[in-house]
Parts: C-alpha cells; sequence; structure tokens
C-alpha cells in the first residue's frame, strides 16, 4: 500500500495505508518535526497544517483525501536561517515556552493572515480558539501575530 | 576507569567535543571522605569539580554542564547569560549541555524554582573561579599583575598592549580541581548579560519546525511503541488476544510482563491499531478503590488515618479577640495536561539501556529505571530532551520506563514510545486535593491575634529518586510487581502540603497544623507549587473575609499586619499598577480582588489583582484584566521573566475557573479535552507585570510563584463583584450561580 502526497512543494510516495492519519506520514516518512500529536482527536490544534491553504487538523485527516492537495507545514513557511514574518514575529515576542503548540498556532495565524491581513485581536483570538496552549502564551501569540500583520500589510 | 566514566569518556569523543576530559561527579576523593567538605554555594556543594561544570576549549569555545533542564520556562538561556557575564565571553561561544547522566553534575529535579539558586549559583561561583585561574595563567605569561588584566569576550588584555586569549591559555588541568567558592562572583553593576533580556535559545527551533522535542528524535531502525493501560488503577489484566494483535500490520512485537501490555510497530500509526486491538480483546479484574467524588470526597479526606505535625506555633501576648471567623477552603485533584502528551525513546545495546526523556531528573530518574528493570544504575544513561510543558511531575519519568521495557522485549532496536491523550489525563499524577480550615480572631481594633490553619492533604511529591519504593508507574504492574514508594511531605521551610501554609501576615498566636494523609487511592505527586496554590487560595481568601469584617480595605488590611518591606512594596506596586481603590464595592457583576504570596516563604513576592466579570444569571466567571507586581531579587532575564508570571497567571486562571479531575467509584473519568476543560485564546484575561529589580538581593526563581496569588485575587474578586464567596475550587459558573441564591 502505497500513497502519494505534495507537502510543501514536493512530491513523495510513502508506503502507508492510505487511511492513515496525515500527521504521523508528515511526522515519520517526511520527517517534519513541526506538526504535533497532541489528543488524535481534533480538539488541541498541535497537529495543524494548511490544505489548500486553509488550517486543517493532521491527526484525524485520512492520507487518501488529501492526495490531490497541496499540503503545507509550519517548514514549508521559513526556516530558522529564513523565517517567515510570522515566525520571525514569535521569535521578536519570544511567544513560546515550551513551544509544543506553537506549530499548529503559527499554521492558524497564516490561515487566518492570508484571508485577513489585519485583523482585530478578537478576530485572532477566535481564529485560534482551537488551538489550546497550557503554558499560558495567549497574549504573546496575539501580539507575535499583529506584529506579523503590521509587518506583511503595513 | 568505572563504567559510567568509560560512557562518558564515550560520548564526549561521539560527540565530537573539542577537550575530552573525563570527570568524577563523585563529591570527593576518597581520601578526605572523612572531613567535612567546606560548604559551597548551590550545587557546587554536591558537584564540587570546577570541570564538572566548566570547559574552556581551544577551539574559541566554553561547554558549560548544568544537571537543570529546559522545561519551556527558559532556564538554559539564563544560565548562559550567568557563565557569559562571570567569564567574560559572548554568548554565541557557550555551548550549553543540560541534563545527561553521561556528562552533567548531578542537580537532583529541576523544580521547585529553584534553578537560578541551585545551578545558576553554581555557574557563577566555577566561572569566576575558571577566570581567576586563566588570569592568574595569563599574567604570568605577560609578566603583568593578575589584578590589571581585563577581559574582552575571552581575550585577555594587559595594561602595556600585551594580550592572550582563554583559548590558548587553557590546558586540560586547569579545572581538573576541586571549587574553592572563595573567588568573588561579579557585583550585579560589572553584568553586562544578566538584567538583559538575551533572547531564549530554543525558541527559533521550536518556531521552525527544529527538532526541538523528544517527540521529534529519529533513530536508524526506529520502532514505534504504544502502551496499553488498565482501565482503572486497581485493575489487573487477566487474559488478552496477544497472538491476534501479532498478525496486523507492521506488528513487531507484544509486550506482555503481568499487568503491563505494550506493542512495538514498524509505523506509529500501526502501534496504535495494535494498542487499540489488544485494548478491544483484554479482560481486566478491576476494584472499585477510587474515593467518594465532588463535596463528599473532602469529608473522606477528614476521616482516613493521617501523619500529623504542627507546622507553626506561636503564643505571643496580644489581646482578646472579640470577634472570630471560620471557613472552610477546599481544592479538588487537578492534572498537569501538557498539550504533548509524554514520550520517550529508548536503546538496548549489549544489556545497557540509554533513555531520552523529558524528565525533570535525569539522574533520579536512572535510579528509579534501574530499581524497576533491575540493572545497574551504571548501565544506564538517561539523557533530557525537551518535551511539552511540564508544571510539575507528570508522565514524563513513566513513559520512560514504558519505553525501555516495549524496547527490551522488541529484539534491540530503538523505540519512541508516547502516550495517547487519555493514557496521560488518566494515568499522569494529580496535584493532590485539600481541606484546609481556617479560624481567627479579630481583637476590638480589627487585627488578628490568633490564626489557626488544619490542612489535610495527599503528598505533594511522589517523584522517582525520593522514597522507599518504585515510583514509576509500569513498575506496579509488572508480574513481580514492585510498590510505590510511602509518602512524605516535603519538610519545612518549603513544605509540601504545608507549602505557604503559614502566613506571612505578623499575628501574635498562631497554629498551623497539616495532616499528611499516607493512603493515595488516586495518584497524586508534584503540580507547579505544590500545596501553596490551595494554601494561598485559603489564606487570602480569608483575609478578604477577616478584612471585610474588620470594615477594612484588604490592602490596608494585609499591610498592616505586615513587616516586612519587601512584602508591602510588590503589594503597594499592584495597587498603584491597578488603580486600585480603596473598600471600591462590586456592581454585582464586576468586581476586584487581590492576592498575595512570597513563594514557599523563601522566595519571590508577588501580589496580583485581578478583575472579573461575573454572569448575574448564569455565575459564569471571566477574568478580564490581571495586574502583577514581582520581586524575585536580582532578575536574570527580564524578559523571561514576564513570560513565566505572564503564563503563571493564565494557567492559574484556568485551574480556578475551570480544572478538577472526574473520576468514579473505579475509573479515573477525566480522558480527553472534553472532559477536563482549560482556558481558551478567548478566554484568558490581559496581564499586566511590574518587575521590582533588587541587584543587591539573591536571585530566586519565578516559575511557580505567580500561581497561588491568581487564585487568591480571582476568588476576591469574585467575592467583591457578587457579595457572596465560593470556597471551593474551582469557581465553576455552578457554584457563583449556587453562592447567589
Amino acid at each position: 500500500m502505497a500513497v502519494t502526497l505534495t507537502v510543501n512543494g514536493q512530491r513523495r510516495t510513502v508506503a502507508a495505508a492510505p487511511e492513515t492519519p496525515l500527521l504521523y506520514i508528515l511526522r515519520n516518512d517526511f520527517e517534519l518535526n513541526a506538526a504535533k500529536f497532541g489528543c488524535g482527536m481534533a480538539q488541541c490544534g498541535a497537529c495543524t497544517v494548511l490544505i489548500d491553504g486553509k488550517a486543517v487538523r493532521s491527526c484525524v485527516t485520512p492520507a487518501m483525501t488529501v492526495v490531490d492537495a497541496k499540503i503545507t507545514t509550519l517548514e514549508g513557511l521559513g526556516s530558522a536561517s529564513h523565517p517567515h514574518p510570522l515566525q520571525k514575529a514569535f521569535i521578536d515576542e519570544q511567544a513560546a515556552q515550551c513551544g509544543y503548540c506553537i506549530a499548529g498556532m503559527l499554521i492558524s495565524a497564516k490561515a487566518l493572515l492570508d484571508e485577513r491581513p489585519r485583523p482585530t485581536d478578537a478576530e485572532i483570538r477566535q481564529a485560534l480558539v482551537g488551538n489550546l496552549c497550557r503554558c499560558g502564551t495567549h497574549n504573546r501569540i496575539v501580539r507575535a501575530i499583529q506584529r506579523a500583520a503590521k509587518e506583511m500589510s503595513p | 576507569m568505572s563504567a559510567r566514566q568509560g560512557i562518558s569518556r564515550r560520548r564526549l569523543l561521539e560527540d565530537g567535543v573539542a577537550l575530552t576530559v573525563a570527570f568524577t561527579l563523585a563529591p570527593l576523593a576518597r581520601g578526605f571522605a572523612a572531613q567535612a567538605p567546606a560548604p559551597l554555594p548551590g550545587s557546587l556543594q554536591k558537584n564540587r569539580r570546577l570541570d564538572g561544570w566548566l570547559r574552556i576549549n581551544p577551539n574559541g569555545t566554553v561547554t558549560a554542564f548544568t544537571g537543570k533542564v529546559e522545561i519551556g520556562q527558559g532556564i538554559v538561556t539564563a544560565l548562559a547569560q550567568i557563565v557569559g557575564d562571570e567569564l567574560d565571553v559572548d554568548l554565541a561561544r557557550i555551548e550549553m549541555v543540560s541534563g545527561d547522566t553521561s556528562r552533567t553534575p548531578d542537580e537532583g529535579v529541576t523544580s521547585g524554582s529553584r534553578s537560578i539558586e541551585e545551578s545558576g549559583s553554581a555557574l557563577r561561583f566555577a566561572c569566576a573561579e575558571a577566570r581567576s585561574l586563566l588570569l592568574e595563567t595569563a599574567a604570568a605569561k605577560l609578566g603583568v599583575p593578575a589584578s590589571s588584566l581585563r577581559v574582552q569576550d575571552g581575550v585577555v588584555l594587559a595594561p602595556g598592549g600585551g594580550r592572550a586569549t582563554y583559548w590558548e591559555l587553557t590546558t586540560e588541568a586547569m579545572l581538573k580541581r576541586e571549587a574553592t567558592a572563595k573567588v568573588k562572583p561579579k557585583p550585579a553593576s560589572a553584568h553586562h548579560l544578566v538584567g538583559k533580556s538575551v533572547p531564549r535559545r530554543d525558541i527559533p527551533a521550536k518556531v521552525t519546525g527544529g527538532e526541538a522535542y523528544v517527540q521529534d528524535m529519529r533513530l536508524p531502525g526506529m520502532l514505534f511503541g504504544r502502551v496499553v493501560r488498565p482501565p482503572s488503577p486497581r485493575a489487573r489484566l487477566l487474559s488478552v488476544d496477544e497472538g491476534a494483535a501479532r498478525t496486523l500490520p507492521g506488528v513487531v512485537a507484544v509486550v506482555r510482563d503481568g499487568s503491563f501490555l505494550a506493542v512495538a510497530a514498524e509505523r506509529e500509526e500501526q502501534a496504535i491499531a495494535a494498542a487499540q486491538a489488544l485494548r478491544e480483546s483484554a479482560k481486566w479484574d478491576e476494584t472499585a478503590s477510587l474515593p467518594p467524588s465532588g463535596r463528599k470526597l473532602f469529608d473522606h479526606l477528614r476521616l482516613q488515618p493521617s501523619q500529623d505535625s504542627v507546622v507553626s506555633e506561636k503564643n505571643d501576648a496580644a489581646p482578646e479577640a472579640v470577634k472570630t471567623l471560620q471557613a472552610t477552603f477546599t481544592r479538588p485533584f487537578q492534572a498537569h495536561a501538557a498539550i504533548g502528551p509524554s514520550c520517550a525513546v529508548a536503546q538496548w545495546q549489549s544489556g545497557k539501556l540509554h533513555v531520552w526523556s523529558h524528565t525533570q531528573g535525569v539522574f533520579p530518574l536512572r535510579g528509579e529505571l534501574a530499581k524497576a528493570l533491575k540493572i545497574p544504575a551504571a548501565d544506564i544513561t538517561v539523557t533530557h530532551r525537551e518535551g511539552s510543558g511540564c508544571y510539575g511531575h507528570n508522565g514524563a519519568d513513566d513513559v520512560a520506563l514504558d519505553a525501555a521495557l516495549c524496547a527490551r522485549g522488541s529484539g534491540g532496536r530503538p523505540l519512541k514510545l508516547q502516550w495517547m491523550r487519555d493514557d496521560e489525563f488518566r494515568w499522569e499524577p494529580y496535584g493532590s486535593a485539600m481541606s484546609i480550615d481556617l479560624r481567627a480572631g479579630l481583637d476590638a481594633q480589627g487585627n488578628v491575634v490568633d490564626f489557626r490553619n488544619e490542612i489535610w492533604s495527599h503528598t505533594h511529591s511522589t517523584r522517582p529518586g525520593e522514597s522507599d519504593g518504585t515510583n514509576l508507574l509500569a513498575a506496579w504492574y509488572l508480574k513481580e510487581a514492585q510498590r510505590p514508594g510511602s509518602a512524605r511531605n516535603i519538610p519545612q521551610p518549603a513544605g509540601g502540603g504545608d507549602r505557604n501554609a503559614i502566613p506571612l501576615y505578623v499575628f501574635p498566636r498562631q497554629r498551623v497544623t497539616h495532616h499528611l494523609l499516607p493512603e493515595m487511592p488516586i495518584r497524586v505527586s508534584a503540580l507547579r507549587t505544590l500545596g501553596a496554590y490551595a494554601n494561598v487560595f485559603a489564606i487570602e481568601s480569608f483575609m478578604d473575609e477577616l478584612a471585610a469584617a474588620a470594615g477594612a480595605d484588604p490592602i490596608e488590611f494585609r499591610l498592616r499586619h505586615l513587616s516586612d518591606p519587601r512584602a508591602k512594596a510588590v503589594i503597594d506596586a499592584v495597587a498603584s499598577k491597578a488603580g486600585w481603590r480603596p473598600k471600591q464595592p462590586g456592581d454585582g457583576r464586576r468586581g476586584r480582588g487581590i492576592g498575595f504570596a512570597k513563594y514557599k516563604n523563601l522566595a519571590a513576592y508577588v501580589a496580583v489583582i485581578a478583575e472579573v466579570e461575573v454572569g448575574r444569571a448564569t455565575g459564569i466567571v471571566q477574568v478580564r484584566r490581571a495586574f502583577a507586581a514581582v520581586d524575585a531579587g536580582l532578575i536574570i532575564n527580564p524578559d523571561g521573566l514576564l513570560n513565566q508570571i505572564e503564563g503563571g497567571i493564565i494557567q492559574s486562571t484556568s485551574w480556578t475557573l475551570r480544572e478538577a479531575i472526574a473520576y468514579d467509584s473505579t475509573r479515573i473519568l477525566s480522558g480527553s479535552w472534553e472532559d477536563y476543560s482549560i482556558l481558551h485564546m478567548t478566554e484568558v484575561p490581559s496581564v499586566q507585570v511590574s518587575l521590582i529589580d533588587r541587584p543587591e538581593e539573591r536571585a530566586v526563581g519565578v516559575g511557580e510563584c505567580a500561581q497561588g496569588p491568581t487564585a487568591a485575587a480571582i476568588a476576591n474578586a469574585v467575592a467583591n463583584a457578587t457579595g457572596r464567596r465560593v470556597r471551593d475550587l474551582p469557581l465553576t459558573a455552578e457554584r457563583v450561580k449556587a453562592a447567589q441564591t
């Protein structure tokens, strides 16, 4: 059994059952770290990735349903040496403690900014309501997204 | 050379470190063992070799070793700042190695907000001494007095233009000695890095998908493991269809030992599917072993056998009380609930085990794994890798044993095992439920003359390495089952269940009694602040009740009972920041309240003012704004401190408004985020923090200090808003609504 996916512009066939949740293929076959296992039930948002530009929970997304889609993970936005403005804003605001939720937060933020380049604080909070954070970094996350929004759409 | 030193040397070589000095972690050479060693600061006391803390490498880098670990609190960055300042080298040259039984000092557990004091002090003195040794060598080489030298980023400069670098001055022998702590570290005025908001070292990888967590580790040939936990704490496995699971795709091994059941597979989703199949075919014998829930729990706790101690007693002369108040406060079992379930990687090679873990204590975990696996500790290496959250003793240590057992039964390939969400919720040790009785007498002037505090609580620490048993979950379910350690309370002055139970206020007559309940039908251990969260909630709620009875403003009432100027200063600072107006009544909907504590009565001073809105019809409490003032002595990293306080206030708001583990007589019922709700992005308060920097004072940790004051501030704000007090945590809508009718 094999499934072919396009992740961060890279098309690859992996030996996995087609119903495999996308998350495990991203983490274990594509060796991408950003999307995290949090709950496996779409309750926490740690596994969020972009599917054709929309923020989706990869832990409950069977791989076979996204074979024709454009899948983007946090790694597809930027890197430590060339960070995306959102990533840079999170570094500038030091918007992480343990950081386990942050990749999901960043992806949800990317989907929001693509649709609403200059959101209000309330719109940001609403867009991230399905992304849980346990360390209490919420307000820094909102500040970082506002900083990135200003940077990207001055 | 001992086996452990052998591992140490080999790993250093593997990691390509410039200078491979195997150092001993033993506190003293055998010949000196009879003499009492001179006391040294912080963790130097137990790890006395300079080369255990520091290497100055000929390639222009410095390697600093700490037994403390990063748990999202920024400690590794803060320690690098200390190293940079004392040695006069740029941060970019400093490599930090943390939490590895083969390489770093044994600093026990990263807990109790003690890392700055223990590891920070040790590194400060070790670096100051190393710098002095380097300067002595430079002075001899340059023919000038050491006192005339200055250092710029590792370059020693002499007055006449002579120069030498650390990198040419360093020798293998230089730091192979015991620390003396005789070289005084720099005064705060000479710091360039300490006191600055240096960006955290760990954040870039975390926001770009770098390899940041143990969950991100991939070893060649690595298998994936999952554990099948019993349905309830006292359940025993009667039968399971192992054969059917073995035939499932990718399954490499089903590992069963007594009631411990796990599976290893080629792929992660295969391990999950096989674990599910095992769960479905398993037959268990379950026992109703859990205590009553809800209100009945607290009556039950008081009836249990207890170990009683009076932790504070004072009988100074004072006027008679003319008015007496009493009240009972409760706190339920609450979870750490990190976003990412616990995870570990284990690899067996020739009977020796290497575990990568997000444990808070690599050495205690190693000792406990040795007990559980019945192999010498010297055959185990534990290396810290970050995990999700932490907030105390969660599943991190347990999953390390799960991974080791699963890997041992799977034929020698390395294995990564992560818990599922419900494993974490149902099996992590919770913060203990507590019941607290307070009674106080006021004299005719409205001053407290008599104060009584009586606490019922389970222990707040059942960590590995602290007990007469084996404090790792799986060990209790093996065929040759091992016993958990017996309960004990962390003694004062830090305290466990009685942490912060002795008020900082000056009351002439006072008695604080702690009833430790040794039976633990529900598993408990350290949750951020241990007993302090509930004790501060209770005492500070009660202070507002006393102030009201005395007709006083809550802040004025607190200030008049305090003698410590630093305590008064944080209360004044937060009052000013929040624009506190004395005796301002709530309007039925909105209210404000204050909470204060000096964490452990020996660390950071924190005062919090919370502003709430209470739904009249619903009882729903929303915390709109929180203000805090913090005095943690010398501030190492102001932004790091702010991050901890902001996070602590938000997390405590969630604990205080929402959180309680649900269970019935047999099973833990909280298994997902639907059954254990935490605050969402739209529900968190804004947080404004004032820092009081005291460079002349000892730097203390801030990881936990905001939790208790926040709970009290919220409870007091709800009482201020509605005129009705809720004394049971959490302050759910149902309780707040019920209190109003």
